[in-house]
């Protein structure tokens, strides 16, 4: 039953996810951008522009110019977040990649840092009046789900530990439509509950910054307009309305 | 001159002695301080002439609505923006209108917001189920209030962009607000009836042919008079090499003129055959301050008929902040492909650009000390700086400037780094926000600025500050009284180019730096 019940919710939030977040690139991708709005300085070149998105999702660059500590508190977030993802990869796969073996040991400290980091971007929206004026219940409770499910993740990790090898077992299952079952710790069922959670509400959320960062006209433009003429679909048919 | 030196009366033309202030202050948070700063409204006649309606219709919440959902459909960036900010906050304190005061509706997130929570409301699962979740509202009467006054406390100077890890421009945003309350109805004064002025008459002042031949015959006399030359200001001359298309504020104002002036000499010591046109007699284009992009092309057409009328093979811009970013960035999109003109050049080029290239070249000679009783600094335009390029290399269009200046004046210094180049602070009138109504904004907004300006005053001694804008131009003339400097302290590029250049055959000694002239 319960199997079922956490099987059939991991299919549906990863549908969700993945036709979510297709759609929502669909739509970016397919909606014109009519005119040249690159933040300038801008680089001239395709492969700046590459560059210039990479050193914004690797370093952050733009959130480094403007605040250190949402940088700080912000990137070791991510940063953490990213090794737990890889880490989490042995779930997943069998045999185990060597970079997912080799990550495993800083995979420790990452779970705190993530939670870390999530506290602290917290503790200024909650301690600082600008960002506390700009923040809407959805803002808190995101940072709470992120934490909950970092937490629970902790509290298996060094309290109340987790058939481990029946748990991968169940997710190689899921992949292979064989299904195995599941270990009913609760601690584990609130900790897979909040993933698909987020994976549910990641395409009709804040979560949209992740595609949204690639299709961000004022950075992903290559500032070349007096070189190349840029016309959009629909303003070449208003130019043939008249002509 | 005299008359506006008198205006100045007793105001001290120096510094006071308090310490300098810091110009990236964060103030307290002073919620609705701003609220009654609006802009007058267009008359029906002005907002019906740009095919908008002419008083608030029937059905705005509709229509307001809709046009969001096209809005998004047509613009990519619009799309994004709506979508992607995460209220991270890093953008609370980058804006002069906020650091000016307090209002924290003029943090760009804030005004972005007031036009996302009903984005979400109408356009987003959240929002229409669980508005209270996700900050949703539904289009009151007060928010359309709010609407237009915040989006018109929003110079569209991209600041926030710089600094947003997205980019998140609310310029954008801004832009996108003020086409849907044309739309429906609500239109601004000041940018309509300007736009419908260069529609009609070629310019934003609606001066006309006459009038405009007139002002550039005396200012030739004048230049006879000062250099014992016949140095040109050509108008409508057929078969000229050089189109040049400057704001209307260089043909009467200080000190816009003596940039023109400047231009000129810097023509003629070239041996240029240029002219400027009386059908396009308009560098400036307000069409994107109200994200109209029917109204922008419109007014940019009229500049590729002006060229090919006139036969023109090179388009040059005088300065203008806003205009070179439609110039550079929109006018191939908008009224190309220009394949009728030269293309050994860039298409178009700025003032800057040509004589840069020219003192590059050792065409151009100076004699800096002409402009040896000025301690200059320079202010970076927004829509130059973030929104634009000069030469080949991006940042062209801060190193371009510096340039010219430091050829043309022995005593350059910049202001603090974080309030210049790309992180540079608006002047506080741009964006369509330069009418006398909202003065008191104008006067905020200037605030980061002219304490950058009184920390190089006080540190080295700085006098003057260039410019390459019209409306910054303006706009410094206005509010420096407030904060201790004599209104003549911003300069042209260009007139600092025209105070230093040696021309041949020229008399000497005859001294034409600063000085006003109306
Ligand atoms: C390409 C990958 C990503 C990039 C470049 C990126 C970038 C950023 C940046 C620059 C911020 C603002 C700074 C901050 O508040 O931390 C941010 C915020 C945030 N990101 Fe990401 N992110 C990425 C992936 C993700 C993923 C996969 C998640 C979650 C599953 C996520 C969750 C969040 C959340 C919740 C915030 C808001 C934090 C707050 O409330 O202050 N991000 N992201
Ligand atoms: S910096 Fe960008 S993402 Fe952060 S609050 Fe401002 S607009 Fe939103
Ligand atoms: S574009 Fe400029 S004026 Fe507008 S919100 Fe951003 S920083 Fe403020």
């Amino acid at each position: 039953m319960l199997t079922t019940i956490y099987a059939l919710l991991f299919y549906g939030a990863a549908a969700v996810l993945v036709f979510g977040l297709g759609f929502r690139i669909w739509q970016y991708a397919t909606t014109p951008a009519p005119l040249k709005i690159p933040t300038t300085p801008a680089p001239v070149t395709k492969g700046g522009v590459v560059l210039r998105l990479l050193r914004e999702v690797v370093l952050f660059e733009s959130l480094f110019k403007a605040n250190k500590w949402i940088w700080v508190f912000g990137w070791l977030f991510h940063a953490a977040l990213l090794v737990v993802l890889v880490r989490h990869l042995r779930y997943f796969i069998e045999p185990v990649w060597t970079v997912v073996a080799l990550i495993q040991p800083i995979g420790v400290y990452a779970g705190f840092a993530m939670v870390a980091g999530l506290v602290g971007l917290w503790a200024r929206r909650i301690l600082v009046p600008r960002i506390r004026y700009i923040s809407a219940p959805s803002d808190h409770l995101m940072l709470l789900l992120l934490i909950a499910i970092g937490a629970s993740g902790l509290v298996m990790k060094y309290f109340v530990r987790t058939d481990i090898v029946a748990l991968k077992a169940f997710f190689l299952g899921l992949l292979r439509f064989d299904w195995q079952p599941l270990p009913a710790d609760p601690v584990l069922l609130v900790h897979l509950g909040l993933v698909a959670l987020l994976m549910i509400i990641f395409p009709f959320s804040k979560l949209l910054h992740v595609p949204g960062l690639f299709f961000s006209p004022s950075r992903n433009q290559v500032d070349n307009p007096r070189e190349r003429r840029h016309l959009a679909d629909w303003a070449a048919r208003l130019e043939q309305g008249e002509g | 001159m005299s008359e506006r030196d008198k205006d100045m009366g007793g105001e001290s033309t120096e510094l006071s002695a308090e310490d300098f202030l810091d110009p990236l202050e964060i103030p307290e948070l002073q919620p609705g301080v701003m609220e009654d700063s609006k802009p007058y409204e267009a008359a029906p006649e002005f907002q019906e002439s740009l095919g908008f309606p002419g008083e608030l219709v029937p059905d705005w919440k509709e229509r307001a609505i809709a046009m969001i959902g096209e809005l998004r459909d047509k613009y990519r960036g619009f799309r994004v923006y709506l979508d992607a900010c995460v209220k991270c906050g890093a953008c609370t304190d980058k804006c002069h209108y906020f650091l000016g005061t307090g209002d924290p509706k003029n943090m760009p997130v804030a005004r972005q917001d007031l036009l996302r929570k009903v984005y979400r409301r109408h356009y987003t699962f959240a929002g229409k189920y669980m508005p209270w979740l996700v900050g949703a509202e539904d289009l009151t009467e007060e928010v359309l209030d709010d609407w237009y006054a915040y989006f018109h406390q929003c110079s569209q100077c991209r600041r926030c962009s710089v600094f947003c890890p997205y980019g998140i421009d609310t310029a954008e945003v801004s832009m996108a607000a003020r086409e849907i309350m044309d739309e429906i109805g609500k239109g601004q004064k000041y940018c309509n009836e300007i736009i419908g002025k260069v529609h009609t008459i070629g310019n934003n002042l609606g001066l006309q042919k006459p009038a405009l031949a007139a002002t550039l015959e005396d200012l030739e006399e004048d230049l006879e008079d000062d250099t014992g030359l016949e140095i040109k200001l050509p108008l409508d001359q057929k078969g000229a090499e050089i189109l040049l298309v400057t704001p209307s504020a260089d043909f009467f104002a200080e000190p816009h003129i003596d940039g023109l002036l400047g231009y000129a000499k810097v023509f003629h010591a070239a041996g240029a055959s240029w002219t400027i046109s009386s059908y396009a007699s308009e560098a400036a284009n307000f069409g994107m301050f109200i994200g109209s992009y029917e109204n922008m092309r419109k007014v940019s057409l009229r500049i590729r008929k002006a060229a090919e009328d006139l036969g023109v093979k090179r388009i040059i811009f005088g300065e203008c902040g806003h205009a070179w970013r439609v110039a550079y960035s929109f006018l191939n999109t908008l009224a190309g492909p220009f394949d009728f003109l030269d293309q050994r050049y860039p298409i178009p080029q700025h003032i800057c650009e040509y004589t840069y290239d020219l003192i590059q070249r050792g065409v151009l000679k100076f004699d800096k000390s002409k402009n040896d009783h000025i301690r200059l600094t320079f202010h970076d335009s927004c829509n130059i700086a973030r929104a634009s390029r000069m030469g080949d290399k991006p940042g062209g269009q801060f190193e371009i400037p510096r340039a010219i200046l430091r050829a043309v004046c022995n005593h350059f210094y910049d202001m603090p780094e974080d309030t210049i180049r790309e992180s540079t602070f608006c002047c506080g009138g741009g964006g369509g926000l330069l009418t006398d109504e909202i003065m008191e904004l104008r006067k905020k907004g200037a605030q980061p600025r002219m304490r950058a300006l009184q920390e190089v005053a006080k540190e080295h001694g700085v006098t003057h500050m260039a410019a390459i804008c019209a409306i910054c131009k303006t706009q410094f003339a206005k509010v420096m009284p407030e904060y201790g400097f004599a209104m003549d302290s911003i300069v042209s590029v260009h007139q600092m180019v025209s105070n230093a250049i040696i021309l041949e055959g020229a008399r000497d000694g005859a001294d034409d730096d600063d000085e006003d002239e109306e």
